[in-house]
């Protein structure tokens, strides 16, 4: 974990679609580094896929994904994300960050440690021999976070990783991205939750309907957003709802937002 | 019916007193039908997670042809391990037939389909959960097998318990590669039909019982197995309830 840094990661005109629907649309976005980006936007905007695809789990049908820094195949080693539903594998915490370690081929004398320490600093220790099954949901969210955080990725993403989280849990998660991200890791995360999305961002993401609507600097975004469906968002009103038509009629052409 | 219910007090007899002839029997039948398992496993189940993770041209045909081998009659099979192991046959030469090597050849072939297909039935499934998460992580396909094969082994259990069903139940072709004789490859099946054609019905009974509660054990396990693994983990045990976060995050 060592070797130089990948980013920034750059994203060139970036389309996405699925048996020719069109869910990522010409997306073009730079991640500087040692940022903390957080990504809002209604459900089914696209955020989920627009990470899978930074992360490179899926694959754009045009556009680039350029990690300024580094190749390809390094910059894969130097990733490590988060899922909305992580898997746990049906094994021990313990042995769920110590598989994550071999697979990044960190060798058996150096894993004891470092696991000790990510399960440590995620309260996780007491269950360190417990099947992962086993946990709760936000138990097996943190187990999620130590196992990343075993890797000391340069850049890590997050989809919504404290959603259905009680507000302690929620704050103890934000805690660990926290300390991830001062360790040195560059943060890009989804949230709901847009009190958290100002906690933590230092700048932040508008996606609608597969688009990149803004990209501004977390104050001046809260502040005053530039675009009019951020405002209508922030401002808690539902994007695919019609003031004159609150219940679309069947086959109705005409939505909102178009 | 008098000679029944005599042929089912000496049947009683023969289990009580672990006759000798019928432990020899079903000792044979044992350890030729775990053996050929085995050998099913070993190969069978890193092909089906093969045949689940990894795309390659003709691996549709090799799914069918699994699926459909899944059926095979036992006495086609032992037809074919007969003609093959026969002495004017091509591997004649190793002069393996009526051995207790032959059934296993036998029960291979009839065994390795089911294990495999189900084996690829519960790995596809597992591989659609963990894909993503195990591609991030960073592991290779090749990687990602072991975990598969691992993560799902309550799963797999059941594959290997359908396996030894069938090996430990099919009469067919044991009995052309075997030969049923006394003493050398005599196993539980062929010695029921030999006895029941025989008019001797004690020893049969015997033997089926055996086989009942085989297949009613083998059939528990598989229940037990499956039920939830956490049942006996710490972690439910009602004196470890677990109090709010202790440790804190530095
Ligand atoms: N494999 C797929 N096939 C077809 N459509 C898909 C597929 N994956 C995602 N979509 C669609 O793409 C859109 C964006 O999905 P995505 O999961 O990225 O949304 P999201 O912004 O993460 O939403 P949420 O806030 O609910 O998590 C959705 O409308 C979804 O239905
Ligand atoms: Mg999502």
């Amino acid at each position: 974990m060592t070797s130089q840094s990948i980013l920034p990661l750059e994203l060139r005109a970036v389309n996405f679609e699925v048996q020719g629907k069109r869910l990522i649309k010409d997306v073009s976005c730079t991640f500087e580094q040692n940022l903390r980006s957080i990504i809002i936007g209604p459900n089914g905007a696209g955020k989920s896929l627009f990470l899978r695809l930074c992360h490179g789990l899926l694959q754009p049908v045009s556009g680039q994904i350029i990690w300024q820094g580094g190749g390809d195949r390094d910059s894969a080693r130097q990733q490590a994300m988060v899922f909305q539903r992580p898997v746990m594998l049906r094994r021990s915490v313990r042995a769920n960050v110590d598989y994550a370690l071999s697979i990044r081929s960190v060798a058996r004398p150096e894993r004891e440690a470092i696991i000790d320490e990510v399960l440590q600093r995620t309260g996780l220790s007491r269950f360190a021999d417990y099947p992962a099954h086993a946990l709760s949901y936000g138990e097996q969210q943190r187990l999620a976070l130590a196992r990343v955080w075993a890797l000391k990725p340069q850049i890590l993403f997050l989809d919504e990783p404290t959603a259905s989280l009680d507000p302690p849990a929620t704050h103890l998660v934000e805690q660990i991205i926290e300390a991830i991200h001062v360790a040195g890791t560059r943060i890009v995360m989804t949230t709901h939750d847009l009190g958290q999305a100002r906690r933590i961002a230092d700048e932040v993401l508008f996606m609608h309907r597969g688009r990149l609507l803004e990209h501004a600097p977390a104050d001046q975004f809260f502040d005053k957003p530039k675009n009019e469906h951020a405002r209508a968002f922030l401002g808690g009103e539902l994007l695919w709802w019609h003031p004159k038509h609150p219940l679309h009629k069947p086959g109705s052409k005409k939505e909102i937002c178009q | 019916m008098i000679e029944f219910s005599e042929a089912f007090g000496v049947a009683f007899s023969l289990l009580i007193s672990l006759d000798h002839e019928l432990a020899e029997i079903v000792m044979l039948s044992l350890s030729v039908s775990l053996v050929a398992v085995f050998i099913a496993i070993i190969v069978g189940m890193p092909l089906g997670a093969a045949l689940a993770i990894f795309t390659f041209p003709g691996r549709k045909f090799i799914i069918v042809g699994l699926n459909s081998l899944m059926g095979l009659p036992p006495v086609v099979v032992g037809l074919v391990v007969y003609i093959l192991l026969s002495r004017s046959g091509p591997l004649g030469v190793l002069g393996l037939l009526f051995t207790p090597t032959a059934m296993i050849i036998a029960q291979v072939i009839l065994v390795l389909p089911i294990i495999a297909a189900l084996t690829r039935q519960i790995v596809v499934e597992l591989w659609s959960e963990y894909e993503e998460q195990l591609r991030s992580l960073g592991a290779t396909p090749w990687q990602a097998l072991p975990t598969l094969l691992w993560d799902g082994r309550y799963s797999l259990v059941t594959a290997m318990l359908a396996g030894f069903g069938r090996a430990i139940a099919e009469v067919g072709a044991v009995m052309i590669v075997g030969g049923n004789i006394d003493h050398v490859t005599r196993v539980m099946t062929t010695a029921i039909a030999l006895e029941v054609s025989k008019g001797d019905l004690a020893l049969a009974l015997g033997l089926g019982g055996v086989l009942i509660f085989l297949s009613v054990g083998v059939n528990a396990l598989a229940y037990l197995i499956n039920k939830p693994a956490s049942l006996n983990n710490p972690i439910n045990k009602p004196t470890l309830f677990r109090s709010p976060i202790k440790e804190n995050v530095r």
